[in-house]
């Protein structure tokens, strides 16, 4: 673990440089250890934290606190936090709907792979990913990790316009576009669930430590979810089952 | 109620304040204005509460108009400013208030070394979307229907009562010295040779400068070895200057992303990033580090000269009556005779 400076209202808690869900643990533990902190009044001038695959950033405005404070008040934290039991977030199981117009990249992954189209679709769908971390976009979630055989590097030409709601996968990654965006993943299919919604209490459907699956549905499936979902009768919530227990 | 029409925005003018506040955990961006200074004086020089909604324009060009009733409008920033009456025209510098009869237009016509203005319009309030108001186009949050400002749309605005105009009584000074910096977090993935030649070579602003971030050309800064030109993602804050395999660095600013892949080779400070977004394609800049605590000073002198500033606003002196202190002082900071208000208003 080391503290790397992020200017003088930020600095970085980094636990390690890879993409590993032990990684992630860590950081998920001392960023609740600091919510908790902040409830019971402590950390002030702290403005937010910002967990990612690997370090958990802290924001803080430097008229009210200092870096050299802020140091000493965390250094227990991040202690605790190394020891402290983690849960395992939510589960959700979305709906995809993969190939054709949705995902204009199958047929290349699936040579790519030396794999059929449905084998990819199965790869892709089988997998439990986990959240890694939110970012690039509102709602947009990094998760993790794609099998072996499918773990292909960006395309060498990004698209200038991903649709919404495009699934994707590169390295060893997977997400979904929660907005229309330039994006160089390869898009295996869409799925209609909107990720972001600004008048929701939570405004992003996923969090940081959620496990996804995907549920492969038909093209008429899909847009009878889609246009249930854009009326307002279906909640995004039905696809989440509670927390899961410490493992 | 009173409503002030776009006229034109310009290159680009969009509804801000100092932005929406802890959701970067889920990739929102703060957005918010990139010059949270000319948002307090703009706002305390019409009236508002500091921290309210107000226009933030790019390089000038914008008109407003005044419509259904008077609107009282503040400019501050690095402007020359233009009312449009039904007795003609009259240029006025900027830094102060001005009430627009229905039907009256204001013109940002001219930016000086700045890029940024902030017009603040009395009266002027916007829903909050994850607590603020600011634009951010991308994910359509905010502002007027989460854009930048259109030909033709209208604010509406409360009308003011005929109290005095407001002014700054000493205008700020821009300051040309490098931009001082906090090294890291990446700092160990680039050669040394390039540390020290990103802290002794000039930069230029190249045209693709937004309230995404700026673009600089320069000297390339070179990776330590291959696999250190990229990261893990991590989180980025506004200020954090990327260097991709280019070797030619991108500063985040309001609308940056919350989280990238690139290797960040220092940040700048607080005190020193509005500094930065001011300045225009084609400018040079250069770094200076400083170190994280002296930054953290640097930012609360910044606060106090602000608080300073902002008890410097004072009513303008009435019409045919000439404000002497303030002229003298004009004068003397700008080094040049503006030839402000060629109706005699107010010094």
């Amino acid at each position: 673990m080391r503290i790397l400076d992020l200017g003088d209202a930020a600095l970085t808690v980094e636990f390690g440089d890879a993409i590993d869900p032990a990684l992630q643990a860590r950081v998920n533990a001392l960023d609740v250890a600091i919510e908790r902190a902040r409830a019971a009044g402590q950390l002030g001038g702290v403005i937010e934290t910002v967990p990612t695959f690997r370090s958990l950033t802290v924001v803080y405005d430097p008229l009210l606190t200092r870096r050299a404070t802020l140091e000493a008040a965390l250094g227990e934290l991040i202690d605790a936090a190394d020891h402290a039991p983690v849960g395992d977030g939510r589960h959700w199981c979305l709906p995809a709907c993969y190939g054709g117009a949705f995902g204009p990249d199958l047929a290349d992954v699936a040579d790519a792979a030396g794999l059929t189209p449905e084998a990819v679709i199965d790869a892709h769908s089988t997998t439990e990913y986990v959240v890694y971390m939110l970012g690039f976009l509102p709602g947009f979630p990094f998760m993790g990790d794609v099998p072996a055989a499918l773990q292909l590097p960006r395309r060498s030409e990004p698209r200038l316009r991903v649709p919404p709601g495009s699934i994707a996968i590169a390295n060893g990654l997977t997400a979904i576009y929660p907005w229309e965006s330039p994006g160089g993943w390869h898009l295996l299919g869409r799925c209609p669930v909107p990720l972001f919604d600004a008048t929701r209490d939570a405004p992003a459907l996923l969090a940081a430590g959620d496990r996804v699956r995907f549920t492969p549905v038909s093209v008429d499936e899909f847009d009878r979810l889609d246009a249930e979902l854009k009326a307002g009768r279906l909640d995004p919530q039905q696809w989440c089952s509670p927390p899961g227990v410490t493992s | 109620m009173s409503a002030l029409e776009i006229r034109s925005p310009g290159a680009l003018a969009s509804i801000q304040d100092i932005g929406r506040r802890g959701w970067r955990r889920i990739g929102v961006p703060w957005a918010g204005t990139l010059a949270p200074q000319l948002l307090r004086i703009a706002n305390t020089l019409v009236g508002n509460d500091a921290l309210a909604p107000a226009i933030e324009c790019f390089d000038g060009g914008q008109q407003f108009v005044a419509r259904e009733g008077a609107v009282r409008l503040a400019v501050a920033g690095d402007a020359q400013l233009e009312h449009l009456t039904a007795e003609g025209k009259r240029s006025l510098v900027a830094w102060r208030s001005l009430t627009l009869a229905d039907g009256e237009t204001l013109r940002v016509v001219h930016t000086g070394t700045g890029r940024l203005a902030v017009v603040a319009v009395f009266g002027l309030a916007r829903p909050l979307v994850l607590g603020s108001a600011a634009t951010y186009a991308r994910a359509a949050l905010g502002g007027l229907e989460g854009r930048a400002l259109q030909v033709g749309d209208r604010l509406s605005v409360i009308e003011p009562a005929p109290t005095p105009e407001h002014h700054l009584r000493q205008l700020p000074t821009p300051d040309a010295g490098p931009i001082r910096v906090v090294l890291g977090p990446q700092a160990d993935h680039f050669a040394p040779a390039s540390i020290e030649a990103f802290l002794s070579m000039p930069f230029e602003v190249t045209a693709e400068a937004d309230r995404m971030g700026v673009r600089l050309a320069g000297e390339a800064l070179l990776h330590r070895d291959a696999a250190a030109r990229e990261i893990v993602s991590d989180a980025a804050v506004p200020g954090a200057i990327q260097v991709p395999g280019n070797g030619q660095p991108i500063v985040l600013l309001a609308d940056g992303h919350t989280a990238g892949g690139y290797p960040k080779i220092a940040t700048v400070i607080t005190a020193d990033l509005a500094r930065l977004a001011e300045r225009k394609p084609g400018e040079a800049v250069r770094f200076v580090a400083v170190s994280v605590a002296a930054a953290e000073d640097l930012a609360r002198a910044a606060e106090q000269a602000l608080q300073a500033r902002l008890g410097n606003i004072v009513p303008l002196a009435g019409d045919g009556m000439i404000d002497l202190d303030a002229l003298y002082s004009r004068n003397l900071l700008s080094g040049i005779i503006d030839g402000r208000d060629d109706d005699g208003d107010a010094a």
